[in-house]
């Protein structure tokens, strides 16, 4: 069902295996049409995989999502290139041909029984990428609390990750970097490890393309006022996350990273990055009020006589079930929203201090919190710019995915036959960018029925 | 007393001059209270640096040019350096100032001063006062 | 190097101390102070108000003054600096007001002089690791605090040469003269300037924020680079023991006492008396030093 009426492909290369990519490619995959998906980390699942539960029901992420990676990792219509990122496209709808490049796992996956082993034995801990660089204090990063097969040289992005397969950060392995170890190999039951493995490059045709590349948040480092990233224990929303989630660096136990102590008093601040045309991006991130009330319910969960403090601006609750969400975290779970944007953060001691004020009452107020979270504005995710040069498409100018026509046309870009889903055009929360990946399914799927095999009439 | 806000009140002559004075447009401001959050001397003034443009926005002036918080700002561009929408309230303060200034005269005495402050002091402290406080 | 030196009023008269210093360590690391001929005061504070072109006067009939002797201005006063810069900023952006300005202090200036903070001519055109090889006697185990204030640093875009956040340029000085700088989280936060004068309430516990914070990080001693400053947060701590129990008073340094000892220069007519938190027990303290007699071995 692969070539249609003058040649045209019926296959379909969807850019990013998050939610929204995912979703597109489960529709399009159980139509009937091979699908290629394409995601640059190990496993599938995107940034949904990084949380612990969801708003407003608190599902846990993983239990919501898995059904939807391992169907993907699975599905006989999906060939997953992951761990890839797109090089080069050139030709037109109907007959794109893509170039795909696989970064060098340094295992080889085929042999690999996903064991464990290699992962368990790496002397190497790392701060890594997934747990946004958390570096726990030393008593929390030994002795039983952090899971096995995360946070190594050789690592796996969680216990759920699919595929579940292994890969080197050549970055902080011993023996990339100093010639040393080589422990893995040593451990492997099957001699997966081959450190000499090379890049791989495939080349696809395809005739149609969802762009569902997602997005990343503004950096702390911009954020000079809020401590640049360099303050302990003032972390991001995301680290948040990783810190509540049961497969992240403390197994879900709330632990702050300086020194592994529970934080009795947590600090939310809101709009750091959006709403700021002056000095960073002018958009509002649509999703932080809700996150950050899930995250400050969890965290009383967890803290039962801890203090959670959110310092907003406005409270955006337009989802369904939403505004009941946000009633419950100040009502139930006794979460304080002070309306006010703080203007410094420092350490001071062993406390995090947030200066703010209140400007209900009208008072300057201090918290001398033991962590603070920052919201941070939702941008577009790196690599996007260099996606928009290689189609001739256009972004905005914050990076967003320029669609065709906002309104009446979210999906369509301005070249035929290439189409959006997911955040990677605006900040979304989980059920749009589902919704969007049904949707940009959808309009592939009516494509691809017009273009009739050979053997078709 | 319910204050009635209607077109001509909000619009009025006392706001029309502030931000002349100030090149401001105080609609700008969201009410975010980051500039009360940062402002080190909010602590010893009566309303925040913020409601002072709240108050402005809805016109009532009156209100602003009894508080003693106009008068203590000491011009320190905290407020300015962070605001997100790039009102520069110090701008703002310094034009409620002249304002006032302009009815009720100057705001400092140079009898208040004594001879052996004069000699003491490092004099950009006096004409620093004496530039912000007299008309 | 060359540079046109304005002083600014408080540095040539009670800050006197403090000029001589920066005149003589300048010299001692091989920038050339030419004092602006018939300059007046900056006005001290830059005036907020828009087309103010009457405050404006005064500041730029300094650049205007300063033109006749090259086109760098520099300051060791960070208030001097931060009007005088604002003012030239003015100048060139605004064409209609530049006339104005000009008919009436009766000049043609365009904004041709660049108006450069004498800390920024020391980190750039001299550099630290210059002034590191000038260094005869090392400010060693002298910790102390950097205090930049407000001026030198907001609004950044308009006067900033360093991270409004966390500047490091003073720290690396005091680093280059082989002190330790202490790093602390209030060093930008005003001390409250000219409030002073009728609010000295206020500046005392804008002062007992800046001071507490930087003791809590492990300094003895404060460095500032503003006359002003360095008067509120040194006069204040006379009082502070009667308010905060158990408050230990530290000495304000202006930088370029600094500069001078380190340099090995003659600091007799640094401003030593002063100060109301003697700087000089904890100088002795700390090999740095010599009494009322000269420094042993000083080059000027």
């Amino acid at each position: 069902m692969s070539s249609g009426e003058n040649g045209y492909s019926r296959r379909v290369l969807i850019v990013g295996g998050g939610i929204a990519g995912m979703q597109a490619a489960l529709d399009i995959a159980g139509s009937g049409y091979e699908v290629v998906l394409v995601d640059k980390l190990p496993s599938v699942g995107g940034h949904m995989h990084q949380l612990s539960e969801t708003f407003p029901t608190l599902d846990c992420a993983q239990c919501i999502m898995t059904p939807r990676t391992v169907d993907v990792g699975r599905h006989e219509n999906i060939k997953l290139h992951v761990y890839s990122e797109v090089e080069e496209i050139s030709g037109q709808m109907g007959n794109f041909r893509v170039r795909i490049r696989r970064k060098p796992a340094y295992v080889n996956w085929d042999a690999c029984t996903a064991c464990g082993a290699c992962t368990e034995k790496c002397p190497q801990l790392v701060p890594f990428d997934f747990d946004r660089h958390l570096e726990m204090a030393k008593e929390m990063r030994t002795g039983g609390v952090r899971h096995v097969g995360t946070g190594k040289a050789i690592y796996t992005l969680s216990p759920q990750a699919v595929p579940k397969k292994p890969v080197i950060d050549v970055d902080h392995c011993l023996w990339f970097q100093k010639g040393k170890c080589r422990l893995c190999e040593k451990v492997c039951p099957v001699g997966a490890i081959d450190y000499e493995q090379q890049e791989a490059w495939f080349e696809e045709e395809v005739g149609a393309i969802i762009l569902a590349t997602g997005f990343e948040l503004y950096p702390l480092e911009k954020l000079g006022e809020y401590g640049g990233g360099r303050v302990p224990d003032v972390i991001d929303a995301l680290a948040m996350e990783r810190l509540l989630s049961a497969s992240g660096p403390t197994a879900g136990v709330m632990r702050r990273p300086s020194d592994g102590k529970e934080p009795r008093e947590v600090v939310w601040i809101q709009c750091a990055g959006s709403r700021d045309p002056e000095l960073a991006m002018p958009y509002c991130s649509k999703v932080c009020c809700m996150y950050s009330a899930k995250q400050a319910m969890l965290y009383k969960h967890k803290v039962h006589d801890g203090q959670a403090i959110v310092f907003y601006i406005d409270i955006r609750s337009a989802g369904k079930r939403y505004e009941e969400f946000i009633q419950r975290a100040m009502e139930e779970d006794q979460v304080l929203y002070i309306r006010g944007k703080p203007s410094k953060v420092f350490r001071e001691g062993d406390k995090v201090m947030v200066w703010g004020a209140d400007t209900l009452t009208g008072q300057p107020v201090e918290v001398a919190a033991d962590l603070v979270v920052i919201s941070p504005a939702m941008i577009a995710s790196p690599g996007t710019q260099r996606l928009a040069e290689m189609l001739g498409l256009e972004v905005d100018a914050y990076g967003w995915w320029a669609e065709h026509e906002s309104n009446m046309a979210p999906l369509e870009t301005s070249r035929p036959g290439v189409f959006l889903a997911g955040a990677g055009t605006g900040p979304k929360d989980i059920p749009e960018a589902v919704s969007q990946g049904s949707g940009a399914a959808g309009k592939v799927l009516s494509l691809l029925a017009r273009w009739k095999g050979p053997d078709e009439d | 007393m319910r204050v009635r806000l209607s077109a001509e009140s909000v619009h009025n002559e006392l706001v029309r001059r502030v931000e002349e004075y100030s090149g401001q447009d105080l609609m700008a401001c969201y009410q975010c209270g980051k500039c009360a959050a940062g402002c080190p001397v909010a602590f010893a003034m009566d309303m925040l640096p913020s409601q002072v443009i709240r108050f402005a926005q809805l016109g009532l002036v009156e209100k602003l040019l009894e508080s003693k918080t106009i008068w203590l700002c000491a011009a320190c561009q905290t407020c300015y350096t962070r605001c997100p929408k790039g009102v520069d309230l110090s701008r703002i303060m310094e034009a409620l100032r002249e304002i006032l200034m302009y009815e009720q005269g100057s705001h400092i005495n140079y009898d208040q001063i004594s001879l052996e402050e004069i000699v003491e002091w490092p004099q950009q402290a006096f004409i620093g006062s004496f530039r912000k406080y007299t008309v | 190097m060359r540079a046109t030196y304005f002083p600014g009023c408080t540095l040539n008269t009670t800050g006197k101390g403090f000029d001589n210093a920066v005149r003589a360590s300048a010299s001692a690391v091989g920038l050339e102070l030419i004092e602006v001929p018939d300059w007046n005061c900056c006005g001290a504070t830059y005036p907020l108000i828009i087309d103010n072109i009457l405050e404006l006067a005064a500041p730029a009939h300094v650049l205007v003054a300063a033109q006749t002797q090259g086109r760098i201005l520099t300051t060791a006063c960070t208030t001097c600096y931060n009007v005088l810069k604002r003012t030239n900023e003015f100048i060139r952006k605004h064409p209609d007001e530049r006339d104005r300005l000009n008919t009436f202090i009766e000049a043609e200036y365009q904004g041709e002089v660049n108006v450069k903070d004498i800390l920024h001519l020391l980190r750039d055109d001299i550099g630290f690791e210059s002034i590191q090889s000038h260094v005869q006697k090392p400010l060693t185990d002298l910790k102390v605090a950097c205090y930049y204030g407000c001026m030198v640093l907001r609004p950044p875009a308009e006067v900033g040469y360093d991270d409004p956040d966390h500047p490091t340029s003073l720290d690396d000085l005091m680093a280059a003269l082989g002190a330790t700088p202490i790093d602390f989280p209030h060093k930008n936060e005003c001390c409250g300037a000219y409030l002073a004068v009728k609010a000295p309430d206020v500046t005392r516990d804008m002062v007992y924020t800046i001071l507490r914070s930087a003791q809590a990080a492990g300094a003895e001693a404060i460095a500032t680079n503003c006359p002003l400053c360095q008067f509120n947060l040194d006069k204040q701590q006379a009082e502070m023991r009667k308010i905060h129990a158990g408050y230990r008073p530290v000495p304000v340094f202006y930088f370029s006492q600094l500069m001078g000892l380190a340099l090995g220069l003659d600091v007799r007519e640094y401003g030593w008396d002063q100060h109301y938190i003697d700087a000089r027990p904890l100088l002795a303290a700390r090999n740095l030093w010599q009494g009322e007699a000269m420094v042993e071995g000083a080059t000027q």
